[in-house]
């Protein structure tokens, strides 16, 4: 099952990789990884997108908790959350192209934020599931450039993951 | 205030940190980016410095120092191939949880990425084989973070940490204070073990009807033998042990089943298979130990377990009653309720069970035909234990020899039982003798090793002679590389695919040529005699190479053949 995982980590140079050595080292699944330091600059804060059965994502969860340098973990799934991630695409917009590119745009709430003779850039929020579902409604050939953030996630309501 | 203002190399107070941490012996070998780190040490001599000729040799001795005392081990070494050769070493002590600070040596702060002479990215390399590891950039840094080191490597689940010390960094000037605390908002070890788990697990084995407990290297470790001794004579019921674990709980007592595992014994391994409720203490199903995983799992048992390291529970077997915590705490809490509550136990169903187990120990699964043309090696083992009163210190290699070792020494103390269980490493024996030996100058130690083994780090019988380590060679030498041919032999339909070992040294001649005693055994009438004068007071400030040729065919047995469960084992033909 796919989970997503938060973690609190000291901002040392280093400890990303430790994170990443230990999924590599362990053959545990990565399908997005976003990290960047928080409000407090001692602390960066990481998003795992992971993948596994109850008893992988359990030793997951625990190896994580193991590194000197993680502080805190939370797996979300443990309870409410929501997931954002931010998709930057860029397509072709010449001809018929040009007025189809900003109503798909718009069915998806998304925002048109370059223009050039040839091509919109469009800016695009959401669930995983809702940026794959807007590539896929794009003709393959229109798409010229896409990049990805990797999921965000945070608990809803109480749930809050602090030093 | 004056001491407060004084300015300090990055060196001296390196220097400095090992002496607040009482440091007494650091193995090493000095190198560029360590010359004013050795400068530091030729100024002081609050601890001995140790001169390996192999920087792999230097890690070693520091585990070994560590595995027999409880102490951190402190090894040094240079830049660059010096952190590359201490790799072994280093992943051979992550593997078995032995607390160690290696500090590396490396380029100055400004050469780092540029491909300088001797540069390696240390701590890269090493980041998946450390507890964890520092890069110091800083002089006013290192006071903290060897003290951080020191904390991290000898508490929770101990650990090997690396510090890796640029060159300019040690030359720099900087007060000294050795901080007298620490604290890591990251990292809280767990210690004391959950009070109601306890107690459902000590109702669990009293109700028990085959009850059973299998310890391991963290009772070692975390000094809990006697707390584990107690327990079981409380409860009067069996126990076997790991490889890593021999001597946590006395070979010589009749509840001791002996080791179990791929060449445990067949009362252990059936135990193990048969009992109802299991107490696992500082062990963690290593594969090597419960054989088949499913096949494990297909008898119904209740698991209880207690370690240290939560990520050690449920990691390759589903656990009923999870024990987070220091094994010794936990232990002395059972014991604690027991006398307390002098609980009940089901006599009748205990005394059915060891009536059983008495029939699998009637097996005898570690009888070996004694011949009069060949020395048989377990006969050698057998032997050093008699002539040793199972007092020694016993280090080991890896392979055949290690295992007859592990099956044909009964150990009845802690810590007396020095080999590589995790990672597996040839070549141990010999360093680890040393560390061994500078901890205990006046004990006896013995390194069990073959002939493939000995020579990977044959090159320490240089420093065996520049410390005068009376250190005694047991090479039970077969001419194969006998646990790759034993598998050939089992599973390759005998095709001993590089396995024969040609082109052996006389190692009576290179023992002799570095100033060591050298003897060659091949009758097995002379075995007895020979250990005698080896561990004479004749020589007992000898260092003596023991040449024994053994039979070359001899396998361990009895053995689960890979992939098979712990009631599948082969045994000896006689049995």
């Amino acid at each position: 099952m796919r989970h997503i995982i938060s973690l609190l980590m000291e901002n040392e140079s280093g400890a990303l990789s430790r994170v990443a050595g230990l999924f590599s080292a362990r053959a545990y699944n990565i399908e997005s990884l976003t990290v960047a330091p928080t409000e407090d600059p001692t602390l960066s804060r990481m998003t795992i997108v992971t993948s596994g059965s109850d008893a992988v994502i359990e030793q997951i969860i625990k190896q994580l908790n193991k590194l000197i340098d993680v502080v805190k973990v939370l797996d979300l799934n443990d309870g409410k959350f929501i997931e954002r991630e931010l998709m930057l695409v860029k397509v072709k917009a010449t001809g018929a192209f040009r007025e189809e590119m900003k109503r798909m745009c718009d069915i998806f709430r998304g925002r048109i934020i370059d223009v050039a003779d040839g091509s919109f850039t469009i800016e695009l929020t959401g669930s995983g599931n809702k940026l794959d579902a807007f590539i896929e409604s794009l003709d393959k050939a229109a798409i010229l450039e896409t990049v990805r953030t990797g999921a965000s996630g945070i608990g809803r309501g109480d749930r809050i993951l602090k030093v | 205030m004056e001491q407060s203002s004084k300015q300090f190399t990055g060196a001296e107070i390196l220097i400095r940190c090992l002496h607040e941490e009482n440091v007494k012996f650091v193995f090493g070998y000095p190198g560029g980016a360590v010359l004013n780190i050795y400068d530091a040490i030729f100024h002081q001599d609050q601890f001995k410095h140790v001169l390996v000729r192999h920087e792999q040799a230097a890690v070693h001795a520091a585990d070994a120092y560590s595995r027999s005392t409880g102490k951190v081990g402190v090894a040094l070494v240079t830049s660059g191939p010096g952190a590359t050769n201490a790799i072994t070493g280093i992943a051979t002590a992550y593997m078995d949880s032995i607390p160690m600070v290696i500090i590396s040596g490396q380029v100055p702060t400004y050469a780092i990425g540029e491909d300088a002479f001797q540069e390696c990215d240390t701590v890269g390399i090493t980041r998946p084989c450390v507890k964890h590891n520092f890069l110091v950039k800083d002089v006013k840094d290192i006071a903290a973070t060897m003290k951080k080191a020191f904390y991290v490597a000898s508490s929770g689940r101990p650990g090997p940490v690396l510090v890796d010390i640029p060159k300019d960094i040690t030359a720099h000037l900087s007060t000294f204070k050795y901080p007298e605390t620490v604290q890591l908002r990251s990292y809280n070890p767990v210690t004391k073990g959950h009070l109601g788990q306890i107690k459902k697990a000590l109702k669990l084995l009293t109700e028990a009807k085959r009850p059973m407990v299998y310890s391991g290297g963290g009772v070692v470790l975390g000094d809990a033998s006697a707390h584990l001794i107690k327990l079981i004579q409380a409860l009067g019921i069996p126990i076997t042990s790991t490889l890593m674990g021999l001597g946590g709980f006395p070979a010589s007592d009749k509840k001791f089943l002996g080791m179990l595992g791929m060449h445990g014994t067949y009362e252990a391994n059936m135990a193990m298979q048969e009992c109802d409720v299991l107490l696992a203490v500082g062990a963690r199903f290593d594969d090597r130990v419960i054989g088949n995983t499913e096949h494990f799992l297909s008898n119904p048992r209740t698991i209880i377990h207690i370690d240290i390291d939560p990520s050690s529970i449920s990691k390759r077997v589903k656990i009923d009653v999870p024990i987070v915590g220091d094994v010794k705490s936990v232990l002395a809490d059972m014991n604690d309720i027991i006398s307390a509550e002098k609980p009940t136990q089901n006599t009748a169903a205990l005394a059915a069970w060891f009536k059983q187990i008495e029939e699998w120990r009637g097996k005898n699964c570690l009888s070996f035909t004694q011949s009069t043309e060949f020395i048989k090696p377990q006969y050698v083992i057998q032997k050093l234990h008699e002539v040793t009163n199972g007092e020694a210190f016993v280090t080991s290699d890896v392979g055949q020899h290690q295992m007859w070792a592990a099956q044909y020494y009964p150990f009845d103390k802690p810590r007396r039982w020095i080999n590589s269980g995790g990672l597996g490493t040839m070549g141990v024996g010999l360093p680890y003798a040393m560390g061994v030996q500078f901890a205990h100058p006046e004990a006896q130690v013995a390194c069990v090793t073959g002939e493939g083994s000995i020579q990977m780090n044959i090159q320490e019988l240089s420093t065996c002679l520049q410390y005068h380590l009376p250190i005694k060679v047991i090479l039970l030498n077969n001419r194969y590389l006998g646990m790759v041919r034993q598998w050939q032999e089992f599973f390759y339909e005998n095709r001993y695919s590089e396995s024969y070992m040609e082109s052996l040294p006389d190692f009576v001649k290179l023992a002799e040529s570095y100033g060591h005693v050298g003897m060659r055994i091949e009758n097995p009438s002379d075995v007895e005699g020979a250990l005698k004068e080896a561990f004479s007071p004749k020589l007992k400030e000898r260092f003596v190479f023991m040449n024994f040729l053994t039979d070359q065919k001899e396998n361990v047995f009895p053995m689960i053949p890979g992939g098979k469960g712990l009631s599948e084992m082969i045994l000896a033909e006689n049995l």
